[in-house]
Order: structure tokens, then sequence, then C-alpha cells
């Protein structure tokens, strides 16, 4: 074990900085316990405008969930190329992570934009109110990702992700399929069961 | 470094596709579950598992927590289930 590698293990052999980011996973969870619990509260509360029945898209947002979904799976491919010191498909699959990650915020903003043409804002009422702080907090992490991937596509790029750095990548991979995992939760509770009626 | 905190081995690319492939499926019943109208009396049940299989399957496998170190795991499921007490308190005190 190099000494870069040893100033970040402790008397537990684990790695500081990936329990350092799993506590700070589990702060998330609480972040978007309250969210999702703030929204399930209000729902159906709202007294005038648009409701989640009248405007949700149920294809559309099945597809950009497809699209997150298989963003995690390409993370995970970039994992394992840059471990095994593969800087092709590091960089092909850290690059079509970013992409991915883009292209669902590209469906979050047309989403976005149609609620706003069809008149449901922030401040309209309680759904507009909790739905776009639920999912426009979502679509912050994922921007926040998309930004981190591309820095290690750049890294990778320039041949500075080697194998010695791949714990750098398991952190980035840890937070975007956390992203996934509460999309996954966002778009049951949110999408499904409402569309649904279930209430 | 004892056992526990050995290297721990992750699941290969098949594991990963195999995994892929589960949950595109998953989320294409999901959808299709809605316009069966013989699922309404189950439908809300049956669209939280198939979500719950789903989120186990990625914080599993993609997450590696099934084969890293317990610590990750109660680092992640402590405050998993405070969010879920929370969400029950809320949604029992506020519905």
């Amino acid at each position: 074990m190099s000494n870069t590698a040893a100033a970040h293990y402790t008397s537990t052999g684990l790695d500081t900085r990936k329990i350092a980011f799993w506590t700070f996973i589990g702060s998330e969870c609480l972040l978007f316990g309250t969210l999702i619990s703030t929204y399930l509260v209000y729902e159906g509360r709202s007294v005038v405008g648009p409701t989640t029945q009248e405007i949700l898209n149920l294809p559309l947002t099945t597809i950009s969930t497809f699209v997150l979904l298989m963003s995690s799976l390409a993370m995970v491919l970039a994992l394992a190329a840059v471990t095994s010191g593969d800087r092709k498909y590091s960089i092909v699959w850290l690059a079509t992570t970013a992409l991915l990650g883009l292209v669902f915020l590209g469906f979050q903003v047309v989403e976005f934009t149609e609620f706003v043409h069809e008149g449901l804002t922030i401040s309209t009422n309680l759904f507009g109110s909790t739905f776009f702080t639920l999912t426009g907090c979502h679509g912050l992490h994922v921007a926040v990702g998309v930004i981190w991937l591309t820095t290690l596509t750049i890294l990778a790029f320039r041949d500075k992700l080697g194998p010695e750095k791949a714990m750098n990548v398991e952190i980035c991979g840890l937070y975007w399929h956390f992203v996934d995992v509460v999309w996954i939760v966002i778009f049951t509770v949110v999408y499904l069961l409402q569309r649904g009626g279930i209430r | 470094m004892n056992e526990e905190n050995a290297e721990h081995v992750h699941p290969d690319n098949k594991t990963y596709l195999f995994i892929a492939a589960i949950l595109t499926a998953v989320t294409g019943i999901e959808f299709g579950c809605l316009y069966i109208p013989a699922l309404a009396p189950i439908v809300a049940p049956l669209l939280l598992s198939l979500s719950a299989g789903k989120f186990v399957l990625v914080v599993g496998y993609y997450m590696h927590l099934k084969p890293d170190p317990s610590l990750f795991r109660w680092v992640f499921l402590v405050p998993l289930g405070l969010a879920a007490i929370v969400m029950l308190m809320l949604l029992g005190l506020m519905r």
C-alpha cells in the first residue's frame, strides 16, 4: 500500500472518504425523506390551479426514468474501466453517464416548461410548490453530478485517472446511484401512485 | 486488517448488465400496471414492492452495499430508517 493510499485509511481498514460519503448520503436520505413527506402531506389539498392527475406526463417521465437507470449502468461500467486501467472505456463510460444525466435534465426542462405553459408555477398552489421544490432539488443534484462526471471525464482524457484514483470514481458513483435511487422513489410516489389515483 | 475490512470483490460487468435489464423490465411493468384495470385493487402495494425491489438492486449491486463491509450498510440504513420514521410520523400527523 502506498503512502498516499495509506493516508486515507483508519484503524477500521476502510477508506475515510468512503465512510464520510456514506454519512453524507445518510443525511441526504433525511433531506429527501422530508421533501417527499411534505409533498405527500399537501398532495390533493390544492384549492386552485392544475392538479396532479391533470398535468403529469407519465410516458415522458417513464422514458426519463429509463435514461437515469441506464446512466447508473454506464457509471458502474466506468468504475470497472477505471479500476482495470482501461483509459479509452473510462472516457467513454464517464462521458456516457454525464450525457445521460444531461438528457434526464433535458426531460425535466421540457416537463417544467409544459407545466408553466399549463399555468402551474411554484407559487400557483400547494401542488406546484411541493412538486417544483422536490423535483427541482433532485434536478439540482443531477446537475451537480453531471459537473462532477464531466470533471472526471476531462481527467481521464488527460490520462490523470488511473486505477490508483479509482476511489474518486467510486465516490462519484455512490453519489450518482443515490440520485438514481431517490428518483426511483420520486417516480413511484409522485408519478405512478398519483397517476393511478392512489392517495 | 481483518476479514471484514479486506478487499471486497465487486460484481462483474455481466452482473451489472443483468441488473440493468431487470431494472428496465420492472420500470416497464410499473408503467404497464396502471393500464390494466384488473390490477386496480392491488396496484398500490404492487408498485411500492416493485419500487422497493429496484431500490434494493441499485443500492445492493451498483452502490456495492452487498459486497462491501457492513459498516457502510449501517451508516446508510440507520438514517434511511430514521427518514422512513419521519415520513410515517409526518403523514400520520398531517394527513
